[in-house]
Protein backbone atom coordinates (compact mmCIF):
# COMPACT_ATOMS: atom_id res chain seq x y z
CA UNK A 1 0.00 0.00 0.00
CA UNK A 2 2.97 2.54 1.24
CA UNK A 3 5.17 1.71 -2.10
CA UNK A 4 2.26 2.05 -4.45
CA UNK A 5 0.83 5.01 -2.75
CA UNK A 6 4.72 6.16 -3.65
CA UNK A 7 4.31 5.16 -6.79
CA UNK A 8 1.26 7.21 -7.58
CA UNK A 9 2.33 10.57 -6.12
CA UNK A 10 5.85 10.40 -7.41
CA UNK A 11 4.31 9.61 -11.21
CA UNK A 12 1.27 11.86 -10.69
CA UNK A 13 4.55 14.80 -9.61
CA UNK A 14 6.48 13.71 -12.66
CA UNK A 15 3.17 14.07 -15.16
CA UNK A 16 2.59 17.27 -13.70
CA UNK A 17 6.01 18.32 -14.73
CA UNK A 18 5.83 16.83 -18.05
CA UNK A 19 2.66 18.71 -18.79
CA UNK A 20 4.60 22.25 -17.47
CA UNK A 21 6.85 21.81 -19.97
CA UNK A 22 4.32 21.67 -22.62
CA UNK A 23 2.76 24.33 -21.51
CA UNK A 24 6.10 26.10 -21.54
CA UNK A 25 6.14 25.63 -25.50
CA UNK A 26 2.73 26.97 -26.32
CA UNK A 27 3.55 30.21 -24.37
CA UNK A 28 7.05 31.26 -26.21
CA UNK A 29 8.63 34.06 -24.30
CA UNK A 30 9.80 36.04 -27.97
CA UNK A 31 12.44 38.72 -26.25
CA UNK A 32 14.70 38.02 -29.19
CA UNK A 33 17.01 36.10 -26.80
CA UNK A 34 16.95 32.67 -26.44
CA UNK A 35 16.61 30.64 -23.53
CA UNK A 36 14.20 32.75 -21.69
CA UNK A 37 11.58 30.55 -20.12
CA UNK A 38 9.11 30.33 -17.24
CA UNK A 39 10.49 27.05 -15.47
CA UNK A 40 7.24 26.09 -14.70
CA UNK A 41 8.50 22.77 -13.98
CA UNK A 42 10.38 24.28 -11.17
CA UNK A 43 7.19 24.56 -9.14
CA UNK A 44 7.22 20.61 -9.09
CA UNK A 45 10.78 20.52 -8.64
CA UNK A 46 10.38 22.89 -5.59
CA UNK A 47 7.15 21.24 -4.29
CA UNK A 48 8.86 17.65 -4.34
CA UNK A 49 12.59 19.56 -2.79
CA UNK A 50 10.76 20.72 0.27
CA UNK A 51 8.41 17.61 1.05
CA UNK A 52 10.74 14.99 0.11
CA UNK A 53 14.41 16.16 -0.20
CA UNK A 54 17.19 16.77 -2.85
CA UNK A 55 17.23 12.86 -4.08
CA UNK A 56 13.35 12.23 -5.36
CA UNK A 57 13.60 16.04 -6.55
CA UNK A 58 16.49 14.75 -8.81
CA UNK A 59 14.81 11.70 -9.74
CA UNK A 60 11.83 13.44 -10.83
CA UNK A 61 13.61 15.83 -13.02
CA UNK A 62 15.69 14.28 -14.44
CA UNK A 63 13.21 11.73 -15.79
CA UNK A 64 11.37 14.57 -16.96
CA UNK A 65 14.11 16.42 -19.00
CA UNK A 66 14.59 13.01 -20.38
CA UNK A 67 10.61 12.79 -21.41
CA UNK A 68 10.11 15.43 -22.29
CA UNK A 69 13.13 15.88 -24.41
CA UNK A 70 11.67 12.62 -26.12
CA UNK A 71 8.65 13.66 -26.46
CA UNK A 72 8.93 17.42 -27.98
CA UNK A 73 12.91 18.42 -28.26
CA UNK A 74 15.78 16.74 -29.81
CA UNK A 75 19.25 15.33 -27.78
CA UNK A 76 20.77 18.90 -27.82
CA UNK A 77 18.08 20.65 -25.77
CA UNK A 78 18.31 17.02 -23.39
CA UNK A 79 22.02 17.63 -22.40
CA UNK A 80 21.34 21.65 -21.97
CA UNK A 81 18.26 21.27 -19.96
CA UNK A 82 20.27 18.03 -17.81
CA UNK A 83 23.00 20.82 -17.00
CA UNK A 84 20.79 23.81 -15.96
CA UNK A 85 18.41 21.14 -13.99
CA UNK A 86 21.23 19.34 -12.36
CA UNK A 87 23.08 22.28 -11.68
CA UNK A 88 19.82 24.17 -10.19
CA UNK A 89 18.51 21.69 -8.21
CA UNK A 90 21.99 21.32 -6.30
CA UNK A 91 21.94 25.30 -5.68
CA UNK A 92 18.43 25.28 -4.47
CA UNK A 93 18.76 22.30 -2.36
CA UNK A 94 22.07 24.29 -0.45
CA UNK A 95 20.28 27.39 -0.58
CA UNK A 96 17.39 25.43 1.09
CA UNK A 97 19.56 24.94 4.26
CA UNK A 98 19.92 29.19 4.37
CA UNK A 99 17.30 30.31 6.81
CA UNK A 100 17.13 34.10 5.49
CA UNK A 101 15.79 32.39 2.18
CA UNK A 102 12.34 31.24 1.89
CA UNK A 103 10.93 29.07 -1.02
CA UNK A 104 10.86 32.39 -2.88
CA UNK A 105 14.83 33.09 -2.64
CA UNK A 106 15.51 29.42 -3.15
CA UNK A 107 13.29 29.43 -6.43
CA UNK A 108 15.37 32.46 -7.76
CA UNK A 109 18.87 30.95 -6.73
CA UNK A 110 17.34 27.77 -8.97
CA UNK A 111 16.56 30.07 -11.44
CA UNK A 112 19.45 31.87 -11.75
CA UNK A 113 21.83 28.46 -12.04
CA UNK A 114 19.88 27.16 -14.43
CA UNK A 115 20.36 29.67 -16.72
CA UNK A 116 23.81 29.61 -16.11
CA UNK A 117 24.15 25.61 -16.25
CA UNK A 118 22.44 26.07 -19.40
CA UNK A 119 24.52 29.06 -20.60
CA UNK A 120 27.65 26.98 -20.18
CA UNK A 121 26.40 24.24 -21.92
CA UNK A 122 25.85 26.41 -24.84
CA UNK A 123 29.35 27.99 -24.20
CA UNK A 124 30.99 24.64 -25.31
CA UNK A 125 29.15 25.23 -28.82
CA UNK A 126 29.16 28.56 -30.01
CA UNK A 127 32.22 29.89 -27.62
CA UNK A 128 32.37 32.13 -24.99
CA UNK A 129 31.98 35.59 -26.45
CA UNK A 130 28.56 34.88 -27.89
CA UNK A 131 27.60 33.37 -24.75
CA UNK A 132 27.90 36.05 -22.88
CA UNK A 133 26.16 38.35 -24.36
CA UNK A 134 23.40 36.70 -23.50
CA UNK A 135 24.18 36.53 -19.64
CA UNK A 136 22.71 39.98 -18.13
CA UNK A 137 19.01 39.22 -19.77
CA UNK A 138 19.13 35.60 -19.13
CA UNK A 139 20.10 36.40 -15.33
CA UNK A 140 17.09 39.82 -15.22
CA UNK A 141 15.00 36.96 -16.57
CA UNK A 142 15.73 34.72 -14.14
CA UNK A 143 15.17 36.47 -11.27
CA UNK A 144 12.03 38.08 -12.30
CA UNK A 145 10.51 34.48 -12.98
CA UNK A 146 12.25 32.93 -10.26
CA UNK A 147 10.87 35.23 -8.09
CA UNK A 148 6.86 34.55 -9.66
CA UNK A 149 7.74 30.86 -9.71
CA UNK A 150 8.42 30.76 -5.96
CA UNK A 151 5.66 32.80 -4.47
CA UNK A 152 3.01 30.06 -7.16
CA UNK A 153 5.31 27.04 -5.29
CA UNK A 154 4.55 28.67 -1.70
CA UNK A 155 0.95 28.92 -2.11
CA UNK A 156 0.53 25.46 -4.13
CA UNK A 157 2.85 23.35 -1.40
CA UNK A 158 0.56 24.51 1.31
CA UNK A 159 -2.08 22.37 -0.12
CA UNK A 160 0.05 19.47 -1.07
CA UNK A 161 -0.51 16.07 1.25
CA UNK A 162 2.89 14.45 0.13
CA UNK A 163 3.36 10.35 1.11
CA UNK B 1 6.05 34.75 2.19
CA UNK B 2 8.79 36.46 0.76
CA UNK B 3 11.67 36.81 3.00
CA UNK B 4 14.19 39.84 2.91
CA UNK B 5 17.17 37.27 2.00
CA UNK B 6 14.93 36.76 -1.03
CA UNK B 7 14.65 40.00 -2.22
CA UNK B 8 18.23 41.15 -1.20
CA UNK B 9 19.46 37.91 -3.17
CA UNK B 10 16.91 39.42 -6.54
CA UNK B 11 18.21 42.57 -5.96
CA UNK B 12 21.88 41.73 -6.09
CA UNK B 13 21.48 39.73 -9.10
CA UNK B 14 19.61 42.72 -10.97
CA UNK B 15 22.64 44.94 -10.06
CA UNK B 16 24.80 42.48 -11.37
CA UNK B 17 22.87 42.13 -14.44
CA UNK B 18 22.81 45.66 -15.02
CA UNK B 19 26.63 46.37 -14.61
CA UNK B 20 27.29 43.83 -17.07
CA UNK B 21 24.89 45.34 -19.53
CA UNK B 22 26.36 48.92 -18.49
CA UNK B 23 30.08 47.74 -19.04
CA UNK B 24 29.41 45.57 -22.93
CA UNK B 25 27.24 48.49 -23.85
CA UNK B 26 30.65 50.95 -23.04
CA UNK B 27 32.95 48.12 -25.18
CA UNK B 28 30.69 47.21 -28.01
CA UNK B 29 32.00 48.93 -31.45
CA UNK B 30 29.68 48.62 -34.72
CA UNK B 31 30.70 45.33 -36.73
CA UNK B 32 31.67 45.76 -40.73
CA UNK B 33 31.36 42.54 -41.32
CA UNK B 34 29.55 39.77 -41.29
CA UNK B 35 30.59 35.73 -40.91
CA UNK B 36 28.39 32.99 -41.39
CA UNK B 37 30.11 29.38 -40.54
CA UNK B 38 28.19 26.40 -41.35
CA UNK B 39 29.50 23.23 -39.14
CA UNK B 40 32.66 25.75 -38.28
CA UNK B 41 33.95 26.37 -41.68
CA UNK B 42 33.50 29.64 -43.24
CA UNK B 43 30.57 29.42 -45.10
CA UNK B 44 31.12 33.43 -46.49
CA UNK B 45 32.26 36.96 -45.83
CA UNK B 46 30.32 40.04 -46.43
CA UNK B 47 29.98 43.42 -45.49
CA UNK B 48 27.52 44.93 -43.34
CA UNK B 49 26.79 47.50 -44.80
CA UNK B 50 25.40 45.97 -47.74
CA UNK B 51 21.66 45.18 -48.31
CA UNK B 52 21.88 42.09 -49.32
CA UNK B 53 19.68 37.85 -48.70
CA UNK B 54 21.55 34.89 -48.29
CA UNK B 55 20.48 31.57 -48.72
CA UNK B 56 22.17 28.84 -46.45
CA UNK B 57 21.28 25.42 -48.09
CA UNK B 58 22.57 22.26 -45.78
CA UNK B 59 21.54 18.73 -45.72
CA UNK B 60 19.83 19.89 -42.53
CA UNK B 61 17.88 22.64 -44.13
CA UNK B 62 17.40 26.14 -45.60
CA UNK B 63 18.08 29.70 -43.31
CA UNK B 64 17.91 32.86 -45.40
CA UNK B 65 20.18 35.83 -43.32
CA UNK B 66 19.24 39.20 -44.17
CA UNK B 67 21.53 41.90 -44.26
CA UNK B 68 19.37 45.37 -43.79
CA UNK B 69 19.75 48.55 -42.50
CA UNK B 70 23.69 47.78 -40.98
CA UNK B 71 21.66 44.74 -39.00
CA UNK B 72 22.08 41.14 -40.07
CA UNK B 73 19.70 38.92 -38.99
CA UNK B 74 17.66 35.34 -40.17
CA UNK B 75 14.74 35.94 -41.62
CA UNK B 76 13.45 32.53 -42.36
CA UNK B 77 14.75 29.02 -41.26
CA UNK B 78 13.08 25.90 -41.15
CA UNK B 79 14.48 24.28 -38.10
CA UNK B 80 11.93 23.32 -35.29
CA UNK B 81 12.80 25.99 -32.57
CA UNK B 82 13.29 29.11 -34.67
CA UNK B 83 15.45 30.49 -32.21
CA UNK B 84 17.06 32.19 -34.99
CA UNK B 85 14.94 33.71 -37.12
CA UNK B 86 12.93 34.90 -33.82
CA UNK B 87 16.55 36.42 -32.52
CA UNK B 88 16.91 40.39 -32.55
CA UNK B 89 19.13 42.20 -35.51
CA UNK B 90 22.29 42.34 -34.42
CA UNK B 91 25.00 44.61 -35.39
CA UNK B 92 27.58 44.67 -32.32
CA UNK B 93 31.05 43.06 -32.83
CA UNK B 94 31.27 39.64 -31.51
CA UNK B 95 26.98 39.25 -31.32
CA UNK B 96 25.99 36.13 -33.65
CA UNK B 97 22.82 34.57 -33.65
CA UNK B 98 23.20 30.89 -34.10
CA UNK B 99 21.10 28.01 -35.35
CA UNK B 100 21.67 25.21 -33.65
CA UNK B 101 20.15 22.42 -35.21
CA UNK B 102 21.38 23.54 -38.49
CA UNK B 103 24.64 24.27 -36.94
CA UNK B 104 25.06 27.63 -38.89
CA UNK B 105 26.67 30.57 -36.56
CA UNK B 106 26.13 34.12 -38.12
CA UNK B 107 28.56 36.50 -36.47
CA UNK B 108 29.16 40.10 -36.75
CA UNK B 109 32.74 40.66 -36.80
CA UNK B 110 34.96 43.80 -37.28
Amino acid sequence: MKSAGKTAYFGAMLGLAIICGYIEMLIPLDFGIPGIKLGLANIVALVLLYKNGFLPALAVNIARVLLVGILFGNIMSIMYSLVGGILSLSVMWLTKKLPVFSIVGVSVSGAVSHNIGQLSAALIVIGFKAVVFYLPFLLIAAVITGFLIGLGASYIIKRVKSV
Amino acid sequence: MVKKGDVMLSISIIILAVFLLTVFFFLKTDGKQVVIKVDGHIFGKYSILSEQEIEIKTKRGINIVKIEDGKVSVSQADCPDKYCVNHIAIDKTGETVVCLPHRIIVEVVE
